[in-house]
């Protein structure tokens, strides 16, 4: 008997027990397509379903996550000076970044899904996949030291009022990962602003005292001197003089690209062992995810590549005014800090959120370009502009479509 | 020059009537279900924001401060003053509207009139006051003020256009998605609030 037969068997009564066939659908075409088809007239057949377009982006990000969660360990380690190489003392660096990164993963699906699959089986309708991306995508978009209970009202708030309340998956005007992001930004700044936060366990280490390692941390020690290898050390682990856990970005604030380049060099920004949210810092896997994202053809080149222009064009204005240290940050410099890539790639193609047309995606990308340069380089409030400008610029996509469309018919209409 | 251009930009995008201090909420959330007739009201209110502006700002400086003709404090006659100045100008507005564009006329409807009670207009003639600007700088501040609100109802139409095909819980079409809409868009705009453009 197949696993088919099996969970066929197990279908729950849709009339009886409503709630346990959305679940239950859920996960059988998660695993399956349904052979249901439709009958009569002239419809599309494809197997590209909305799951499957989702799931290309989730693979996309997959690296992102290895490489997230292992420089989780990695800065933490680096900022009490134990460990500077990146791959000494993997295991220890590769288990505290699990530690740290799994309920972070766990929190935001529990909450996200248990949202997702209430609200459709309120609907009676089948569950909608369109958080698969987006609990794939906040998680990587946090600071490592996020507290659970702030993400999980933050992703309760994006889910109902950022999805729900529009009706669903693929009706939502606002970037729903990026409203869960704002939300924390804007109630609880401290924990996403500020030096203290992108390095794990960053406040515990500078308070003079050693490092607190949780239970969890015990449990894997007791198993690294069973194997007879180097284990977490609370005694001896305390936060490096002179290390202030500052961001690039933070650096280059104060002191322009000098002071960046003083603290990191290109090609560790460039290879991403920076401090910084979980999933942005390694640029070539983005690049990679970017590129497979564009081939399989599931996120608009047009938005990607009129961002980077817009981007680079932004800068090279601001390098002509010159007024602060910051607008003297070459091109190549404001690429490879922050989150400019991640955005670009994951957070401005999202098709819901961006414009439809194509004159409007190249419109959109190219504002989102522009506006997020400014907001990072002249906004003092905000570390870094990227999200605030595409959710700025999801609320103008529809307006940037209507007005394509008209112009489009009114010259069509004049061919006529 | 520079002066000015900041004080636009800064009411229009950083201190934007609707959106950070939700002013002119009336014919914002009523009227804003096309872009077509959103369009015609929000030109409307840059007109009657960048007219009554300056001429509440003359009013202001020669008929009521204490260095003006009369040498006496008279800003008790202030918000009656600015209002009558307002509800000239805006049926000076409505008869162009009448005139030229009969079709929008119709749609908008009761809301032009309302024009001169939509606290936007007053609050920016008030803003202007206790703001200190000179002449100039409160023609820049209407204008741009207008423009920030011409901005937000046409973006706010536009996305109320395409959430028609939306299932929307019942509970919440209409009115309710309007204001969930509108404290999405004020989050949104907060990206560029901090921003000092005369910093640099």
């Amino acid at each position: 008997m197949g696993l088919v037969d099996l969970l066929k068997k197990i279908e729950p009564d849709k009339k009886k027990s409503p709630f346990l066939h959305t679940l239950y659908d859920g996960f059988f075409t998660f695993a399956y397509a349904p052979n249901t088809v439709t009958k009569g007239g002239v419809h599309m057949r494809d197997g590209m379903d909305l799951k499957r377009l989702m799931v290309h982006v989730v693979l996309a990000m997959q690296l992102c996550y290895l490489f997230g969660t292992y420089n989780i360990g990695h800065q933490h380690f680096v900022a009490s000076g134990q460990y500077m190489g990146f791959i000494e003392g993997f295991h220890l660096k590769l288990v505290h970044g699990l530690i740290q990164m799994l309920p972070i993963f766990v929190v935001t699906h529990i909450v996200g899904l248990g949202i997702e699959f209430w609200f459709a089986a309120k609907k009676g309708h089948a569950i909608e996949e369109g958080f698969l991306v987006s609990g794939a995508l906040i998680p990587l978009i946090m600071p490592p030291d996020i507290p659970l209970w702030i993400l999980a009202v933050a992703v309760a708030f994006a889910v109902i009022i950022g999805k729900e309340a529009f009706g669903g998956t693929g009706m939502n005007i606002w970037n729903v990962a990026l409203l869960a992001r704002v939300f924390v930004f804007f109630a609880y700044p401290t924990t996403i602003a500020g030096d203290e936060v992108w390095v794990s366990g960053y406040n515990t280490l500078a308070e003079g005292t050693q490092a607190s390692y949780t239970f969890a941390h015990g449990l894997f020690n007791s198993l690294f001197e069973f194997m007879d290898i180097a284990t977490f050390q609370e005694a001896s682990t305390h936060i490096v003089d002179g290390y202030s856990g500052a961001t690039p970005l933070a650096l280059a604030y104060q002191g322009g690209w000098e002071n960046v380049t003083d603290t990191f060099s290109t090609s560790q920004m460039f290879w991403g062992t920076i401090p910084g949210s979980i999933g942005e810092s390694c640029k070539p896997l983005i690049i990679g995810g970017a590129l497979f994202l564009v081939i399989t053809k599931v996120a608009s080149w047009r938005i990607m590549l009129s961002m980077l222009i817009g981007g680079i064009i932004m800068t090279l204005l601001l390098n002509a005014w010159g007024a602060t240290p910051f607008m003297e940050v070459p091109v190549h410099g404001q690429i490879f800090m922050g989150s400019f890539l991640f955005a670009m790639a994951f957070m401005a193609t999202d098709p819901v959120t961006a414009s439809g047309t194509n004159t409007g995606k190249w419109i959109y990308g190219f504002m989102i370009g522009m506006i997020g340069m400014l907001v990072r380089v002249l906004n003092p409030a905000y570390p870094e502009g990227w999200m605030l400008a595409i959710l700025f610029m999801n609320t103008f996509a529809p307006l940037i479509d209507h007005y394509v469309l008209e112009a489009n018919m009114s010259k069509r209409m004049k061919h006529a | 020059m520079g002066d000015l251009l900041n004080i636009f930009i800064k009411s229009a995008f950083i201190e934007n009537l609707a959106l950070s201090y939700f002013l002119g909420m009336c014919s914002y959330l009523a009227v804003s279900k096309t872009v077509k007739t959103a369009f015609g009201l929000g030109l409307a209110v840059i007109f009657v924001l960048g007219i009554t502006m300056p001429i509440n700002w003359v009013i202001n400086s020669v008929l009521l401060s204490e260095s003006g003709i009369f040498s006496t404090d008279l800003t008790f006659l202030r918000l009656i003053l600015f209002i009558a100045v307002i509800a000239s100008m805006v049926q000076l507005v409505e008869m162009i509207v009448e005139k030229f564009s009969p079709s929008l006329y119709n749609s908008l409807g009761i809301f032009l009139p309302l024009i001169t009670v939509n606290c936007a207009i007053l609050g920016g003639s008030l803003f202007m006051v206790s703001k200190e600007y000179n002449f100039s700088e409160s023609v820049a501040f209407g204008l741009g003020g207008g423009f920030g609100w011409f901005l937000a109802i046409i973006a706010i139409a536009a996305i109320r256009e395409k959430i028609k095909y939306s299932q929307v819980p019942p509970a919440l079409r209409g009115l309710g998605m309007a204001f969930m809409l509108t404290g999405l868009m004020g989050l949104a705009f907060m990206s560029l609030m901090g921003i000092d453009p005369a910093a640099f």
